[in-house]
């Protein structure tokens, strides 16, 4: 078959590399707009990540355990440190904050249906929580924003954990955005701002500056809950060995690690590609700071940004992660970006596996949207079941690998499990170059 | 811990903030609290949810009375970052001056500081009446949603900036105004407002006359390139 590609090349017609197709299309939307581009999603670009990585299977150095016979746990426990009440999971994949506002109630529904059905958590996002969410996620931890919509001393209190969030994997020292086709009378009041607005979230919590401040506002947060939940801190993956060390001496009982894959519901494209650093980077960062610190699974690790398949759990809990986040994958396991609506994607002026317009409120599927009409087409238990399905998958996927590398329990996967396919995941991911020993770069923490 | 006929009382110097706050926390929690020495303590008498009448005698560090509902809260000294910050119901009163983010994002109640209050007072403010005795820092009522502050005194640089819907009263200078923030004509509604405001934090002599109100031009609720500048 001869492309319409191959007889462009075929005539001596060259596509620049620098100048390719979509940026091109970023240029002239610039030029006629006068407006930068707002989505939704994580960094579209390449990136090295897990799947650069590969595990070692056990053989005559090592053996394996039996499939579908021989145990291999997947429970853990987050917050132990200093809450009296600390999680116990069921399975180390838990779902990342994502807002009412953000997403439909129906679609906060659907997530903490899928999450208890299978005995992990979910968690709320910047407004508040709802009784929805509230009433169908067995494990709910609460988020603590900058912007502080929505607020609640009560739901604080409701709470199964309390993640305070500085920020983002997909905008690491960026704020929130909600534009007002999104701000339906429900969210506004929830967020005590006028209806229809373009609402913009802080960056900063407007109460503390610093990592000593923020030691003062854990225990005003542990305080007011008296010492019972776990708290989280959330950070983007930047300079993640220094931030994770400052978290765990701000007193956190868990640090949440967002690398750049990590979706937003709306900010700025050029933020979403070019802050931060990818997950593959961040991890060992990470677990470096906390096994300097002597706090390696006291302090536990929840890393998300880009997690897909039971393979990226695998590889993100042998690199260091006790447990894993995810966003954008749970999306898709509800109905995201489901090619029974390929036509109405395209009226959009996108298509189904290409959406990423989370901002613009219209999204077919009714998921990140407050329209009454669409919200309706997602059914939160039918969504909830899909979403335990695939929790489940993931989990089997990631037990699978454990297994073959003779491993009782999938937290017990290291990075002597893994080896890297280039050179430049090998040095991020501080894993060798397979069929090497090569380990490229400097040791973490001292650059 | 003692008690002395109706009043529970807490000596921090012997006492930990921890048994403190959790007794503060008590479901049947009534009638008066005193709380001596707290010497700079953080999250003193944070997270009351009762109406109880709660004295705390000296300075507090952090975050004192932070999400307080339906307390009665008086600090006789100088209240330290965030005094009475989510708040959601009840009074906060601080005898003396507060430091920064004094009442942020505070959902409603009444925060009276009869000092002055450092930069970002009223930040994020999101229904609380916050009145200043004195006069009040830069960057105050950033982003401010909704509420009333009430300034005796001057305000700081960047007044009300990013404000949305919370209305803003000076008495004396500002310094200058955020983003969006304006002077705006004070209709009888407004003086009869802030005469209750100021009777129940007891200025009743003041003229409401003297005082100016501010608020949102509402130019920048919707994102357009025309106001890239102001951003």
């Amino acid at each position: 078959m001869t492309t319409r590609s191959d007889m462009r090349a075929a005539r001596g017609l060259r596509e620049s590399a620098t100048f390719d197709r979509a940026t091109i299309a970023d240029i002239r939307r610039a030029a006629e707009t006068g407006v930068y581009d707002i989505r939704g999603g994580g960094s579209k670009r390449r990136l090295p990540h897990f799947d650069d990585l590969l595990f070692l299977g056990a053989s005559m150095s090592r053996y394996p355990l039996e499939g579908y016979r021989e145990r291999c746990g997947t429970d853990v426990v987050l917050g132990a440190r200093y809450a009296e009440n600390p999680l116990h999971l069921d399975i180390p994949v838990t779902i990342a904050g994502m807002s009412f506002g953000a997403l439909s109630g129906r679609a906060k529904e659907a997530l903490g249906r899928g999450a208890s059905a299978v005995g992990t958590s979910t968690t709320t996002g910047d407004g508040g929580m709802t009784n929805e969410e509230r009433r169908q996620s067995k494990t709910l931890v609460y988020q603590y924003l900058p912007s502080r919509y929505g607020m609640n001393p009560d739901h604080l209190r409701m709470a199964d954990a309390i993640e305070v969030v500085l920020g983002q994997g997909a905008k690491p020292g960026g704020g929130g955005m909600l534009l007002g086709q999104k701000i339906t009378e429900r969210v506004a009041e929830m967020r005590t701002l006028p209806v229809g607005i373009d609402q913009r979230s802080a960056c900063r919590h407007p109460d503390w500056t610093g990592p000593d401040d923020l030691t003062i506002k854990i225990q005003e947060l542990r305080e007011i809950t008296d010492w019972k939940v776990p708290v989280y801190i959330k950070v983007g993956a930047s300079r993640t060995y220094y931030d994770v060390k400052l978290a765990v001496h701000a007193g956190a009982d868990v640090v949440v690690v967002d690398g750049m894959q990590g979706s937003t519901a709306a900010t700025q494209e050029v933020f979403i590609e070019h802050v931060g650093i990818p997950t593959l980077a961040a991890v060992p960062q990470a677990a470096c700071a906390l096994r300097e610190l002597g706090v390696e699974r006291e302090v536990q690790l929840i890393v998300s940004g880009g997690i897909r398949t039971g393979a990226d759990v695998a590889k993100a809990l042998a690199l260091g992660a006790d447990a894993v986040a995810i966003g954008s994958a749970a999306l898709i396991a509800l109905g995201d970006n489901d090619p029974d609506y390929a036509e109405e994607y395209e009226q959009l002026g996108s298509a189904a596996g290409f959406f990423d317009d989370y901002q613009d409120g219209r999204d077919p599927t009714g998921i990140t949207t407050q329209d009454p009409e669409l919200q309706k087409r997602l059914d939160p238990e039918t969504a909830g079941r899909r979403l335990a399905n695939y929790l489940q998958v993931m989990t089997m996927e990631a037990q699978t690998i454990a297994r073959a590398c003779g491993k009782s329990h999938v937290n017990h996967l290291e990075p002597e499990d893994l080896v890297a396919l280039t050179v430049e995941s090998a040095a991020m991911a501080k894993v060798p170059l397979a069929g090497t020993d090569w380990i490229p770069g400097g040791a973490v923490g001292h650059h | 811990m003692s008690t002395a006929i109706d009043t529970l009382i807490f000596d921090l110097s012997t006492t930990t903030l921890r048994e403190a706050n959790q007794a503060l926390h008590a479901e049947d929690l009534t009638g008066e609290v005193l709380i001596t020495n707290p010497r700079g303590a953080h999250a003193v008498a944070a997270g009351v949810d009762a109406e109880v009448q709660i004295t705390v005698e000296g300075h507090v560090g952090y975050y004192a009375a932070g999400m307080n509902k339906h307390a009665a809260i008086t600090i006789t000294g100088n209240a330290g970052v965030g005094v009475a910050e989510n708040m959601m119901s009840g009074r906060v009163h601080v005898q003396g001056n507060a430091s920064q983010s004094a009442g942020a994002t505070a959902h409603g109640g009444m925060l009276v500081i009869d000092g002055d209050a450092a930069a970002r007072c009223g930040i994020s403010m999101k229904g609380v009446d916050i009145i200043v005795g004195g006069s009040i820092g830069h960057m105050s009522a950033f982003m401010a949603q909704s509420g009333r502050l009430v300034v005796r005194g001057d305000a700081g640089e960047a007044l009300g900036d990013s404000i949305y819907e919370a209305r803003l009263f000076v008495r004396g200078e500002v310094s200058s105004l955020g983003a969006d923030c304006i002077p705006k004509p004070m209709s009888q509604e407004h003086h009869s407002e802030l005469r209750e405001l100021l009777d129940a934090a007891g200025y009743s002599d003041d003229d409401t006359r003297d005082y100016t109100r501010y608020g949102s031009a509402r130019r920048l609720y919707h994102f357009r390139v025309d106001n890239a500048a102001s951003y």
